[in-house]
């Protein structure tokens, strides 16, 4: 044998370790950053790997966050400003300096705030700066401002809101601790993604039961111990079913609905009376139950109160029936017994059944127990906290539907009908939730020229009087939201923005100012015709959409079709909070925020987006971004962080306030606050009391300790909200009641659809399109390696995920006699595509799908014009429209949730054909030129040799 | 032709868990992202932004659909990487010495000096666990991060294998497998490890643990609830009864 070589085994590993936020997807991981001197002697970042300290990943990173570095090396990123220099479309620029990019864009808006501010519509896409985005927004005094939420999972969090005060996600959380049985619906494969894997490997390691519920089993669904292959779209109609069998069998908790939810309020019964379908009130406004003990309607939060969920009253003529008994009339109806919803759901009848006697035993038969002692808001003292430990999570999947709000909002009452919220075992909320919905701002959009906007842009309406509606009754908003359209559209509707510009429906604007929001390509339905709608001339030559100022920090498909380009820095090279004041990282026993900084200095003339904001502010003399002597108040985004305060104490972060850094959540601005973050590894936590773990919106000790934070200014307990009051009001309005009515094209639409009680329709476009026609339904799905857009220019993930074949069952690929390597043509009511296929068998026989935004155009991201992304990877976007089909009244209806807006991007309905392979998949777009240069051929990726 | 040892001290290697292996690659990029920056030459990719990128990479995962006798189809992802075999192949194969297996800890680690580059030990890997450098011409292969494992520079709780630290489910362990008292092999034991196709007979260090059954019937006391009444009208009597019993 040979003579083993000496190797060393201890090799230096790195100068310095820099610790912040991950921002590979919107988990927001805390990372450890190790950084080597490189051979001219400049400090490099030279591997990434998860903070074992941090609340949200504990150690552990995914495979995009330990791939950042080829995200922060990556050749498509923008190196300055850019002004266009060639038509639209045509990625022609020339780089100018900062100066005379904010030259150019305070030329454009100037004018628009003296004269107009609606006409700039200013929406961010992956934001997570939407407390500032918008406070520059509301200083703007424009009321055309939202994130990407409309586009996302509005249905999901709003549903949550307004029904339970909390929402999945970063909101609350799966009790991964104790939890016995935790149904996933929906989820493809983030939001979050950490979280979910640790959790799913906890339960796992105890032997809890998971249960898969989606068309497609990748990912999550691969390792549940039952998969349920469910229809899309029918979701709503499934949890609806198990409600049944629950509620036929008395399994459910009557203690905790009649204590802690509104379902023993009186409801009024009289179709004459103006209150018809309205929780009898006091006259303070508040909910009335009935008294089991007194015989009488008493306020909900008297301490000796007994809630009866049977109770009934008659008064004035009108009588009133409890919430409760609404609940079970809906649904122990035959129309939701598992064999009355099995062919629609695509699931036998006998696993409803199994299903539901697996929860009703988890929850009741295997109840949890902890020995601690909480006093409740009644001033009740419990001696221990009961637990139900079956819990749930669900994001865009079920979501994203035209029924999706209302989908939500069933499985949060099946939640609460076994009383598994906020209870050991459950679902967990988590700080700054939970929070009812009535305490949040209602929507603001009173504009005055030259003025700041009345009040934050986006909110939640409890009626038709919170509506924003011009004088005229029109949209006050370019994405109608708030108005009869989506009445609760909470983070408005970016996917319409483009289209509703284009048509000058409502109205026409001057400017649209994007952030990163890739609408010209993946972020878009109908991205063909929002591409167009960009470039479209009016009848004097000039755009239809006559400026457009976009940052991002990639050669995105969407810098092609700006004007003025303001490029930002990759996520290692800038400021940010992870802040409480907006999507949070608390966990259920903590509340937590965060800090990005630069642990890496841009080699590029680019800054910050937040930062160029802060400077153009100042440039406008915008109120908040100028001192008293019109001098710039924030030098950028850090100062912003460390020294804004939104109200005496309160700031966008929590963590080491006041003089010295030693106050959590209320204190003065600390100027080292920054630093302070820093040394604590980029992040700030604060534990929860234990007495104040579980039954937080009625737990005295969690109110007190929430107030003490920072979280409310008092005690704020409330009900969860079974029966929907602001649905009702506008129903009521919808069958005539009320002096603010809908427009009739859109009365009976709300009657039906704003039931204060969840109910399930099935998708508009299943109504509206010929289902024999378009049998199948077509999904996308993001992997867990890739996220949006982001991923493909990364030279390791696009190795993993560089193509994206259309996943098609077994049934189907027979039916069409596809065979490997096959090309098919997918036609929807809207449009075409031919692209490749794949056989998969674990999936809904009636659904094909495929992975989303991995199609790149020609000439973005720094790509070769022939790489795969952008020869056979293709976008389903083409084949949703964001406008639902005409129905001939010249209408222009959007193919979004009734309720709140939201995309409605897995209603789409397709039929499928094989066909002749195509040289590359169609449709196919010319190249655009790219911004950026050539990228290298090769990489080898080594710090020091 | 190099010899192997004829025992080695430990028996170090990995033990992955199929049954919550949920195909989200995070090993594949941490071992990456380690392995470039730390032993030998980087991991190179070639053609990084082209029509047709090919890296290497020490440890990459398949994704396979199996469809049982009775039930829906399951989608098993499959993590691989050198198994760290006792009867490597690789090794004896290898015209140089480059390749050898460590007789401390039976890590099989290629030397890169001394290898010429002639891809004999990939061709004789039954797993396909080796992986050409495409830029510097060198075989590639897990180092089970012997440069991680013993590292005086690393805190103790981080001396483990980059893609064991990352795995976000936990399906990935490192350690031991020769000392039937290591919390590896217990893993072993209780879950029924196995070796991968052991007909090669080459004995892999490394073992996986089988998934689970899945979408097995539903097991509970009650199979099928049963309703309170069967009077349509007799659900308000049942609530008025038990709320009584409430209080």
């Amino acid at each position: 044998m040979t003579q083993q070589p000496q190797i060393d085994t201890s090799p230096h590993v790195s100068d310095e370790v820099r610790k912040t936020t991950c921002y590979m997807c919107a988990c927001r991981c805390g990372i450890n950053v190790h950084m080597k001197d490189g051979p001219d002697g400049k400090r490099q970042a030279a591997y990434i790997e998860g903070n074992r300290d941090h609340p949200v990943n504990r150690g552990v990173l995914c495979a995009k966050g330990s791939a950042g570095i080829m995200q922060v090396n990556a050749p498509s990123r923008l190196r300055a400003p850019m002004k266009r220099t060639g038509p639209r479309g045509s990625g022609t620029f020339e780089e100018i300096s900062w100066d005379e990019a904010y030259d150019i864009a305070a030329s454009w808006l100037k004018p628009l705030r003296e004269t107009a501010p609606e006409k700039l519509a200013f929406f961010t896409g992956r934001d997570q700066s939407q407390s500032f985005t918008s406070y520059w927004a509301q200083a703007f005094g424009t009321p055309n401002y939202a994130a990407h939420g409309g586009f996302c999972s509005v249905n999901m969090a709003a549903a949550g809101i307004y029904t339970m005060g909390g929402a999945f996600w970063e909101f609350g959380q799966p009790d991964w601790e104790r939890t016995k049985l935790f149904m996933l619906f929906g989820v493809a494969e983030d939001h979050d993604s950490n979280p979910i894997k640790m959790g799913l490997g906890r339960l796992k390691a105890r032997g809890a039961r998971v249960i898969g519920v989606n068309p497609i089993r990748t990912g999550y669904n691969a390792v549940a111990d039952n998969w349920v292959g469910i229809t899309p779209g029918t979701d709503g109609l499934f949890i609806l079913s198990l409600i049944h069998c629950l509620l036929k069998a008395g399994k459910v908790d009557l203690d905790y609905l009649a204590r802690y939810t509104n379902a023993a309020c009186l409801v009024n019964e009289d179709p004459a009376s103006p209150e018809f379908g309205l929780i009898l009130k006091d006259d303070d406004g508040r909910d009335l139950v009935w008294d089991r003990k007194e015989k009488r309607p008493r306020c909900f939060d008297k301490p000796d109160v007994t809630p009866d969920l049977s109770g009934s009253w008659r008064n004035a003529g009108y009588s009133h029936r409890t919430v409760f008994q609404h609940i079970a009339e809906k649904y122990l109806s035959d129309d939701f017994a598992p064999e009355a919803v099995a062919e629609t759901c695509g699931i036998p009848a006998k696993r409803i059944h199994e299903l539901a006697a697996l929860i009703a035993h988890t929850a009741f038969e295997e109840a949890i127990e902890i020995d601690q002692p909480w006093t409740d808001f009644r001033g009740v003292k419990h001696d221990k906290m009961i637990g139900r430990p079956v819990s749930f999570h669900a994001m865009r999947g079920i979501s994203a539907h035209s029924n999706g709000f209302q989908t939500c909002r069933a499985l949060h009452l099946l939640q609460i009908l076994l009383g598994s919220v906020e209870v050991p075992g459950g679902f967990r909320f988590k700080p700054p939730y939970p929070k009812p919905a009535t305490i949040h701002p209602k929507p603001h959009y009173g504009v005055k020229p030259g003025q700041p906007l009345d009040g934050p842009h986006l909110g939640f309406v409890h009626g038709p009087d919170d509506l924003a509606l011009k004088d005229d009754g029109t949209p006050a908003r370019i994405d109608k939201a708030f108005s009869w359209d989506n009445p609760m559209s909470a983070h408005g509707l970016m996917h319409m923005v483009i289209s509703n510009a284009h048509a000058g429906d409502p109205y026409k604007i001057d400017t649209l100012f994007l952030y990163m929001a890739n609408m010209a390509w993946n972020s878009s339905m109908n991205t063909a015709g929002t591409m167009k709608m960009l470039t479209d001339t009016d009848e004097s030559g000039e755009y239809v959409i006559p400026r457009i100022i976009y940052s991002d920090a990639y050669s995105s498909e969407m810098v092609a079709y700006a004007d003025l380009i303001l490029p930002d820095t990759t996520y290692l090279e800038r400021h940010d909070c992870i802040s409480l004041l907006d999507r949070p990282i608390s966990e259920a026993e903590a509340a937590a925020d965060a800090i990005r900084w630069p642990v890496v200095e841009p080699d590029r003339n680019v800054k910050g987006f937040q930062s160029a904001l802060c400077d153009l502010g100042a440039k406008l003399g915008l109120p908040g971004f100028v001192n008293d002597d019109g001098s710039q108040k924030y030098a950028d985004y850090g100062d912003y962080i460390q020294s804004h305060e939104r109200k005496p104490g309160i700031g966008p972060l929590a963590g080491f306030r006041g003089a010295g850094g030693t106050k959590g959540g209320r204190g003065d601005p600390n100027p080292d606050q920054i630093k302070a973050y820093i040394d604590n590894g980029g992040f700030w936590l604060s534990h929860i009391p234990q007495e104040a773990q579980f039954f937080k919106p009625w737990n005295m000790a969690y109110q007190n300790w929430a107030v003490d934070l920072g979280l409310f200014d008092k005690p704020s307990p409330y009900i969860f909200s079974l029966w929907s009051e602001p649905m009702r009001r506008f129903q009521l309005a919808a069958e005539g009641h009320g002096d603010r009515q809908p427009p009739e094209h859109l009365r009976q639409r709300i009657r039906d659809t704003m039931d204060p009680l969840p109910i399930w329709y099935p998708p508009f476009e299943d109504t509206l399109v010929d289902t024999a026609e378009y049998p199948i339904h077509a999904l996308t799905q993001r992997p867990m390696a890739m996220y949006h857009s982001w991923g493909s220019q990364n030279a390791w993930l696009r190795q993993i995920h560089g193509r994206n074949p259309l996943y098609v069952p077994t049934r189907i690929w027979q039916e069409n006699g596809f065979t490997d390597g096959d090309w098919g043509k997918l036609t929807s009511a809207h449009g075409t595509i031919t692209v490749p296929v794949a056989h998969m068998a674990a999936l809904n026989e009636n659904t094909v799908w495929t992975w989303n935004a991995i199609g790149k155009r020609k000439g973005a991201w720094a790509l070769d014009k022939d790489a795969p992304e952008a020869t056979r990877g293709f976008l389903l976007n083409h084949l949703i429209h964001e406008l639902l089909p005409p129905k001939g009244d010249g209408l222009r209806w959007s193919n979004s949730d009734p309720i709140t807006g939201q995309a409605a991007w897995f209603d789409l309905r397709v039929k499928i054909e094989r066909v002749a392979a195509p040289a590359e998949a169609q449709p196919a777009f010319p190249p655009i030129k790219s911004p950026v240069p050539k990228a290298p051929a090769n990489v080898t990726q080594k710090v020091r040799q | 032709m190099t010899t192997l040892p004829n025992q080695t001290e430990k028996k170090l290697g990995l033990v992955i868990d199929l049954d919550i292996c949920v195909g989200c690659h995070a090993c594949v990029t941490a071992c990456k992202g380690w392995n470039t920056e730390n032993y030998g030459a980087p991991l190179a990719d070639k053609d990084a932004y082209g029509a047709e990128p090919v890296g290497s990479f020490l440890n990459r995962i398949h994704s396979f659909e199996v469809q049982p006798e009775t039930g829906p189809a399951q989608l098993i992802h499959f993590p691989k990487s050198c198994l760290h075999c006792e009867d490597a192949p690789c090794v004896t194969v290898c015209p140089t010495g480059a390749s050898y297996k460590r007789t401390e800890d039976g890590i099989v680690l290629v030397n890169e000096t001394d290898c010429i580059g002639c891809g004999l030990c990939a061709w004789a890997c039954p797993y396909g666990a080796r992986e050409m450098d495409p830029v510097e011409k060198v075989m590639k292969k897990c180092t089970l991060c012997v440069d991680r494992i013993y590292n005086d520079n690393l805190p103790e709780e981080d001396r483990q294998p980059a893609c064991v630290r990352t795995c976000p489910s936990n399906a990935r362990h490192f350690g031991d497998l020769g000392d039937p008292g290591s919390d590896v092999s217990k893993l072993v034991a209780a879950r029924g490890g196995v070796d991968l196709m052991p007909e090669q007979g080459t004995k892999p260090v490394n073992q996986y643990l089988p998934p689970r059954p899945k979408d097995e019937e539903i097991d509970v006391l009650a199979p099928f609830l049963a309703p309170v009444t069967e009077d349509p009208k007799g659900f308000l009597g049942w609530l008025g009864k038990t709320l009584e019993r409430l209080g």
